[in-house]
């Protein structure tokens, strides 16, 4: 079970960081008007078309030794970046980007305009409606954004493979893990993980299927 | 008192472009800005408060520039301090109606903040609802809220956008009465969208009459009502006197301009309407508001009085309508009564006086 809590830890990291920074992107997708928006929606998207195996082998020419990112890695911490949780971090954000940006653009966007103009003339400024008006209105974009973040990253299997190999407590995550135990025929042992994997999953998406009912949220009209 | 000067372009694919290009002042106390949808109404208060940039203008609260294209002057509108209440009202769903009053009120201390809006939510007469959200708060008592909490941060201005549409006469009378109420004491200049001719006559004290993109009169509700726009309406609500005019200049601090009547030295004062210098102008008068004397007329508050000839009288039912040359020919109304007093016959010598105001410019 060694990798199914690597799998977790993994998709938790990525979870986080993927808040952090989907937040801003998507608020500026959302209200941008500029015209080449539309490249940078595409860049978003990309990972939902890209074969996962294309994706993780770009990172892991990049994350080479004599590539951009792992030079800059060695210079910074004094060690490699592929085939290390970290690198894992790194490509499982990439690989999951869209999951995580494209439901915090959907909430944003579907935030009545005039409230904030309204937050405005009162004299909040941009962080202030973030904060105040666009967020809370938006938690079940950011819930749904938390939960399928995590659950594409429990999921991924090509990415990791490529970037991180197959390293027991480092890289090997409950995907590759199952997917060692069908090479070496030990079905029992796979189907057990199998059978976690589709628990949680099934679980997660209750999850975000419930909170995009919001029959419950404070502001729906009794 | 609020002064603006905004031009404002629009090009829409496959449609005309729209110009919205008005100069217009708002004093103190309730002033309607009237005209059909579309008229620009809504962009015009958008730019006012500074949720939306003219291409080019000036407008000035309280002594503040808050735009000024030319001198590069653009208050970001969390900073303008003009109050806007929006026809959806705008309420944040998520808060009750006490956070919403407080919401722009972030900077005061908690105590003072519950004060202020306490004192609001009485005034406005909805205290009891403060822990309610605006889903279970309804119509009239929204717009109550909306509008404490656009007073509540003690705003330069306040701009209404058809707040109480969909709401009975009483109702809008009785909150109307309030915002007059609180706004007795502060003072400041309120502008009223609308395109309702019966809130245009019963709220306000002034108005401007909007339409496609241009101010098309101000003055007394009356005034800006009866203004017919348009030539054939002016023939049809009874204008027997429809004549073009040369602009030859504008005041606009007084409110009016000057123009002369076809291409004789007959000159009188109009109210201001959207025209330059030099540009033509259809003037509509009513026959029946035309006074006239047989002396010259002095100590008159009427701006227009002219010299002219009486061409001929003709009986029609119970008026006279008397055809007077002053260099173009006015037709004037007189009764039966009034014309024996006056022993008017063709050929005399009389003077015709006329009101700013019974002058109505069309297009």
């Amino acid at each position: 079970m060694e990798s199914l809590w690597l799998s977790m830890k993994l998709a938790t990291c990525v979870a986080v960081i993927l808040l952090v920074i989907g937040m801003p992107v998507a608020y500026w997708l959302a209200y941008s008007n500029w015209r080449g928006k539309f490249l940078l929606e595409s860049v978003v998207a990309l990972p939902l078309v890209l074969p996962p195996t294309v994706l993780g082998f770009y990172a892991l020419v990049a994350m080479r030794p004599h590539g951009p990112l792992g030079k800059l890695w060695s210079t910074l911490f004094g060690h490699g970046l592929a085939f290390t949780f970290a690198g894992l971090i790194l490509a499982s954000v990439l690989y999951s980007f869209p999951f995580a940006v494209q439901p915090l653009i959907a909430s944003f966007e579907s935030v009545d305009r005039r409230l904030l103009d309204a937050s405005s003339v009162l004299g909040a400024g941009t962080l202030r409606t973030f904060w105040r008006v666009i967020l809370p209105l938006s938690l079940p974009g950011v819930v749904t954004a938390i939960v399928l973040s995590f659950a594409h990253t429990l999921g991924e299997f090509g990415v990791v493979l490529m970037v991180g190999g197959n390293l027991a407590g480092v890289t090997r995550t409950v995907s590759i893990d199952i997917y060692d135990r069908v090479q070496s025929l030990e079905y029992g042992e796979a189907n057990r993980m199998a059978l976690v994997l589709l628990a949680i999953s099934f679980a997660v998406l209750s999850v975000v299927y419930a909170v995009n009912r919001r029959p419950w949220a404070p502001w729906a009209a009794k | 008192m609020l002064t603006a000067r905004i031009r404002k372009e629009f090009r829409r694919p496959g449609a005309a472009s729209f110009l919205l290009d008005v100069s217009f002042e708002v004093s103190p106390g309730i002033t309607i800005l009237f005209g059909a949808s579309g008229a620009g109404k809504s962009t015009l208060l958008d730019c006012l408060a500074g949720l939306s940039l003219p291409d080019e203008g000036r407008i000035v609260a309280a002594g503040d520039a808050l735009f000024d294209s030319a001198a590069r002057i653009n208050v970001p509108a969390p900073k303008r301090r003009i109050a806007y209440v929006f026809q959806s009202l705008a309420l944040f769903p998520h808060l009750t109606a006490e956070e919403n009053v407080a919401y722009g009120l972030p900077d005061l201390r908690n105590e003072e903040r519950r004060e202020r809006v306490a004192a609001i939510l009485k005034a406005f007469r909805v205290e009891k609802l403060r822990n309610q959200k605006p889903g279970d708060i309804s119509g009239g008592e929204k717009q109550r809220i909306a509008l404490a909490r656009s007073l509540v941060t003690d705003p330069r201005v306040l701009l209404l956008d058809e707040p109480l549409t969909g709401l009975d006469a009483d109702l809008k009378a009785a909150i109307v009465d309030d915002l007059r109420a609180w706004n007795a004491a502060k003072g400041i200049p309120v502008l009223y969208v609308t395109h309702s001719r019966d809130e245009l006559d019963a709220l306000g004290e002034r108005a401007i009459a909007l339409d496609n993109g241009r101010v098309v009169s101000a003055g007394a509700p009356m005034e800006v009502l009866n203004a017919p726009r348009r030539k054939k309406l002016a023939q049809a609500a009874g204008f027997e006197n429809l004549l073009s005019a040369t602009v030859l200049d504008l005041r606009e601090s007084d409110g009016v301009m000057r123009v002369r009547l076809g291409e004789n030295p007959c000159e009188i004062e109009v109210p201001l309407g959207y025209a330059s210098p030099g540009s033509r102008v259809q003037v509509a008068i009513r026959a029946g508001d035309i006074l006239l004397a047989t002396e010259p007329p002095r100590g008159l508050s009427a701006r227009n009085v002219m010299e002219g000839r009486i061409l001929s009288l003709e009986h029609r039912g119970a008026m006279i309508i008397a055809r007077v040359d002053c260099g173009v020919t006015f037709l004037v109304h007189v009764t039966p009564g009034a014309a024996r007093a006056l022993e008017l016959s063709a050929g005399n010598r009389v003077w015709l006086v006329l009101k700013t105001h019974s002058c109505h410019l069309v297009d």
